[in-house]
């Protein structure tokens, strides 16, 4: 028998109990008799762990966009809408990820932005696709994402393929490497994308000298990048994200190493420039979509984001904020903000996002899906060119 | 050839991080015969607490190497009084406790300094200014720059002060006395309690020196930097028998050899089959070897069947 | 007196009959009434506490019984979900049924166990565990890195679209109504975990009190008197490990299946960290403490997921501290409070309380002792 288990299994359940009781709203009459609409979004991303920095970008960015649509005070269906936002944190487990979508399903949001990973985005995208619920990923790159079929998973960002298909290109052809060493830090992201990079790097003429590896937590990478020294290459493709790019960088050159660099989407930070410091001179990225300053309404969007959080856009803020206004147009079109009613008018989306023109294929993938490339100059990302994608022509304004 | 000595000295200067942190979870471990888990993040916040008086003086007239003393010396002070602190609330009522308690307390303390660092420094990476020269030397091919140099010297040095206050003191005398046996140690009048809270103390000072010597290095500062590291230098410190000082330098200087030749040449080596990726199974493949052949670690003392 | 202490024991008996009766209907129940009480998303909570349940009660074995401190144990939950995933995925197009990958992904884990055991029969105490430590994470860097040469575990990627969980044409996956009931996935997975959870509750339980149980506690006290008493000591730990990792393989499996989606970071250092805290937070060596430290820490971070934010909202009228960070450093604070103020676990084992004065302190200090020695 327990001493007293008891009092700890009660004190258990009254949290609970305590916990489930913080939630009650009542839609708001309006003067001309009619309720509000209130359309609940759904967000999730990691809020805490090592890739909170990223996540708290994105819960802003959908932030924003809510905000944005409540100051507008648009209309639905002939009814005043009023948006809500329901941010959760997967914490960037994918366990964690699907009891999140089933909370969000409880909530009965009317659709998810999220999630920013790939491995939180795949399992979770099942628990919203059983109950009919639209997602749409601002960050996720993993091909097999929408490859599962669903039909209710969306993304506004290039994936994996379409990226790493552009950067090959951009590497073999107009950088001219002949010598490529690849690094990738084994994530999902890391690996998807360095691995498309080489097929088509190799398609465009480049030999891979060397493929080395670390991971999503490391901080040393003398040993990796002394072996791909004594391979001389022109070029290092590192695929993964900035907080290990840093410091790569910083050793790689002190090293005495003059090959160029480069990143895909992870790399396309402030933070690069900021923490790398001169380290980062010459260092190439690449960002889905046309540079934010060529888009209509995308420099007052950074100027508007840096006033209002405190903090420059850290990477994925304005996809989450594109992301939320497709759904939004869409619910607008179909007069209703239940999924299954809004969904074919998502398909069907033609909207000028702030990152590029936003249309789906019939996988629920970016049509198109221009990329630009970036390099940074005297201590600024500067864009080189757009590539890839038929629907770039927002690049002309 | 020069790429095989910079892979050489790419992995003293990585173990000798890794042997920097490793001696302060050793220290308690000698003492207390316990696995400090929140160590790793004492470093994090020794790094943070430089980074914060780093920040505040590097504008003044003040010399680089003077700031980079001062925020030392704070943050050895900072880090002082949360070892005393953890030690306190988290280790001691424990001291008669199951063995594997205290191993959950470190858990919970690791968790909530984490995540009071994130509330204090924020989520985002934090650039550390170079305050030390960070010109490159040429050895024999291989490139080695001042910060590294200084990095394996403290390290040595904190080494070799250790082991100086370990046999040469007072406080080294009664240290040694309550790790053989507390209760003995008491009944001699060693005040047993304040030899284990300046155990604590100092273990957390040398995690302030760790953490400023990891930043120096990298530049880059996070709230989330001390668990990997905890991790590598307890591997380190159990490597070359945890316990033991000299221990703890030679398995951190191994480990970082390890790691750097593993990364460089497991590819050649293996025909291609196996590449950088597998580095940290190659480094636990060579720990399980040692410890199968000597599984007290390589200075550790044999210990008895039965105490 | 003899008669009183007979008539004692009969009424026990029926009172135990009514109390099994009554538990019964409550775990039978309990998905209905959460989802009605607290939604869907608390149903899913349950059946990842049933999880852990299983793999805490898998780890006890080792810990708990044979008094081995194994800090990668999750490295056989992992086997047992990539078992799963690769003979039940589009990976090599395999659809094996679930009665036959099931029991195989416990048969490989178990060999695993004794791939891990046999090693380090010597080893004790913290020696030990950075060698699980490390084939823990040596067996999550290979189905991380298994994509190439050779694309076997798809590496980083993970295996998607793995099938649910099927009895002929009955799928856990989708909605069945039965009477008037719709029973989604989550009650259909709650109810078949549930099932194998009780299955080894009652293997555990069983095992306690047989001849190998007591050879595995035997270790524990003092594994130099158990050799001297005329116990296989190495096969005795292999088997400790081997048992223990089947009940993580089974609970890989059934992981596998009601995901529909397995990667290596599900099987990181710190799932094996939060399972081994499972068991000492609960009470070692305790089927009981073992299931209470299980369902108190998975529901925990979730309960103060709901309720960081909105208390500070009722108790400041605005959101002070983010609720994120709030909620793990609460999570971290109660770690070392149970811990402080009940270092035996919550719910100690019950032998020890028979051994000896019922006493906290002394509970403690014997277990200090003997925990001690067996890791010495």
């Amino acid at each position: 028998m327990p001493r007293n288990p008891m009092p700890m299994l009660l004190a258990a359940l009254l949290t609970i109990a305590l916990a489930a009781c913080g939630k009650t709203e009542a839609p708001a009459v309006q003067a001309d008799g009619t309720t509000e609409l209130v359309v609940k979004i759904g967000a999730a991303a990691p809020l805490t762990g090592p890739q909170a920095h990223l996540g708290k970008d994105n819960e802003n960015g959908t932030r924003m966009a809510i905000d944005d649509a409540n100051a507008k005070g648009l209309t639905i269906g002939g009814r005043k809408a009023h948006f809500e936002l329901f941010s959760e944190d997967d914490q960037s487990d994918p366990k964690t990820a699907t009891i999140v979508a089933q909370k969000l399903v409880d909530e009965k949001v009317n659709g998810v932005i999220g999630h920013m990973n790939s491995g939180t985005s795949i399992p979770a995208s099942r628990v919203y696709s059983d109950n009919g619920i639209v997602q749409i990923s601002p960050s996720a790159t993993a091909v097999a994402y929408t490859a599962q079929g669903f039909g209710t998973a969306f993304r506004v960002m290039a994936n994996d393929g379409q990226q790493g298909r552009v950067l090959g290109e951009f590497a073999a052809v107009n950088l001219g490497a002949k010598k490529i060493a690849v690094i990738d830090d084994r994530t999902a992201y890391g690996q998807g994308l360095a691995d498309e990079f080489i097929k088509s790097a190799q398609a465009h003429g480049a030999e891979i000298v060397a493929h080395e590896y670390t991971s999503d937590h490391a901080v040393d990478f003398t040993a990796v990048l002394t072996s791909i020294k004594g391979k001389q290459p022109d070029l290092l493709f590192f695929g993964g994200m900035d907080p290990q790019g840093v410091p790569m960088l910083k050793q790689l050159r002190a090293l005495g190493v003059q090959a160029k660099f480069m990143m895909g989407d992870g790399g396309y930070t402030p933070e690069l420039i900021r923490l790398a410091g001169t380290a980062a001179e010459g260092a190439y990225a690449s960002l889905p979509g046309v540079p934010l300053a060529q888009m209509p309404g995308g420099k007052e969007f950074a100027q508007r984001y840096q006033a209002g959080f405190k903090q420059p856009i850290q990477l994925y803020a304005p996809y989450c904020y594109d992301a939320v206004n497709v759904m939004i147009a869409a619910m607008q079109k179909a007069g209703s903000a239940d999924p299954a009613k809004y969904l074919p008018a998502l398909t069907k989306s033609d909207y000028d996002g702030v990152t590029a023109k936003i249309a789906f294929d019939e996988k629920g993938d970016l049509k198109g899906g221009a990329i630009t490339l970036y390099q940074v100059q005297h201590g600024k990302w500067q864009p080189l060119q757009t590539m890839g994608g038929a629907s770039a022509p927002a690049a002309a304004h | 050839m020069s790429i095989l000595l910079q892979q050489i000295v790419n992995g003293l200067v990585q173990g000798s991080v890794y042997a920097l942190v490793a001696l302060g979870y050793t220290m308690v471990y000698g003492i207390l015969g316990l696995i400090n888990f929140a160590h790793g993040e004492v470093v994090m916040v020794g790094a943070m607490v430089a980074l914060m008086v780093v920040q505040l003086l590097i504008t003044s007239a003040l010399a680089p190497v003077l700031v980079l003393l001062i925020a030392l010396l704070v943050a050895a002070m900072a880090c002082m009084a949360l070892g005393y602190g953890i030690e306190r609330i988290a280790y001691r009522p424990l001291r008669n406790a199951p063995r594997l308690a205290p191993l959950i307390t470190a858990i919970g303390m690791s968790i909530v300094l984490q995540n009071l660092a994130m509330m204090i420094w924020g989520r985002e990476y934090h650039p550390f200014p170079a305050l030390l020269p960070h010109s490159p030397h040429l050895l024999f091919g291989a490139i080695i720059n001042d910060v590294q140099i200084i990095i394996v010297l403290v390290a040595l040095a904190v080494m070799a002060g250790l082991l100086l206050l370990v046999h040469r003191t007072r406080l080294g005398r009664a240290m040694r006395a309550v790790a053989e046996n507390p209760g003995a140690a008491m009944l001699m009048g060693v005040d047993v309690n304040r030899v284990i809270s300046a155990t604590f103390m100092l273990g957390s000072a040398l995690a302030a020196v760790a953490g400023i010597m990891v930043s120096v290095n990298y530049g880059i500062v996070h709230y989330y930097m001390g668990f990997m590291l905890g991790l590598k230098a307890f591997t380190a410190a159990v490597l070359g028998g945890i316990g033991n000082l000299r221990g703890a330098m030679l398995g951190g200087l191994l480990l970082g050899l390890i790691e750097s030749l593993g990364a460089g040449y497991i590819g050649d080596l293996s025909g291609g089959i196996f590449g950088s990726n597998y580095q940290d199974v190659f480094a636990f493949f060579v720990l399980i070897a040692v410890l199968v052949f000597r599984p007290s670690g390589l200075l550790g003392e044999r210990v008895a069947e039965r105490a | 007196m003899r008669n009183v202490l007979n008539h004692l024991l009969r009424h026990e008996r029926r009172n135990a009959w009514a109390a099994f009766l009554l538990a019964g209907i409550v775990l039978l129940v309990l998905p209905f009434a959460t989802d009605a009480l607290l939604g869907r998303g608390w149903v899913r909570i349950m059946d990842f506490a049933l999880l852990y349940m299983m793999l805490a009660l898998g780890l006890n074995i080792v810990v708990g019984y044979a008094g081995l401190l194994d800090l990668g144990y999750v490295a056989f939950f992992a086997v047992g979900a990539y078992t799963y995933a690769l003979f039940g995925s589009p990976q090599f197009g395999l659809h094996w049924p679930f009665w036959a990958v099931l029991p195989m992904g416990a048969l490989f884990a178990c060999i695993f166990g004794v791939l891990l055991g046999a090693p380090t029969l010597r080893l004790r105490g913290d020696y030990l565990a950075i060698v699980t430590l490390g084939f823990g994470e040596i067996i999550r860097i290979f189905l991380n890195n298994l994509n190439a040469p050779v694309n076997i575990t798809n590496g980083p990627q993970g295996i998607s679209q793995i099938d649910p969980v099927r009895f002929g044409s009955f799928s856990l996956g989708s909605s069945h109504s039965l009477a008037g009931i719709v029973f989604s996935p989550v009650h259909l997975y709650y109810y078949l975990f549930l099932l194998f959870t009780l299955l080894v509750i009652f293997v555990s339980m069983r095992l306690e009190k047989s001849r190998i149980g007591r050879a595995w506690m035997a270790i524990r006290e003092d594994e130099v008197a158990a050799e001297a008493m005329g116990i296989n000591t190495r096969n005795i730990k292999l088997l400790a490990f081997a048992m223990g990792a089947s009940f993580g393989g089974i609970s890989g499996g059934l992981f596998a299946g009601f995901q529909g989606f397995v990667s290596p970071e599900s099987f990181s250092l710190m799932e094996s960290i939060m399972i081994l805290c499972m068991v000492v937070l609960g009470g070692m060596g305790n089927i009981g403490g073992v299931i209470l430290g299980s369902v108190l820490l998975v529901l925990l971070p979730e309960a103060l997921r709901n309720g960081a934010g909105p208390v500070q909202q009722a108790l400041f009228g605005k959101v002070v501290v983010d609720p994120e960070a709030l909620r793990m450093l609460l999570f971290g604070v109660a770690l070392i409070a149970v811990m402080v103020l009940r270092p035996a676990g919550l719910w100690p084992s019950a032998q020890r309380r028979r051994e000896l004065v019922v006493d906290d302190a002394a509970i403690a200090e014997q277990e200090q002792e003997t925990v001690y020695d067996a890791a010495k």
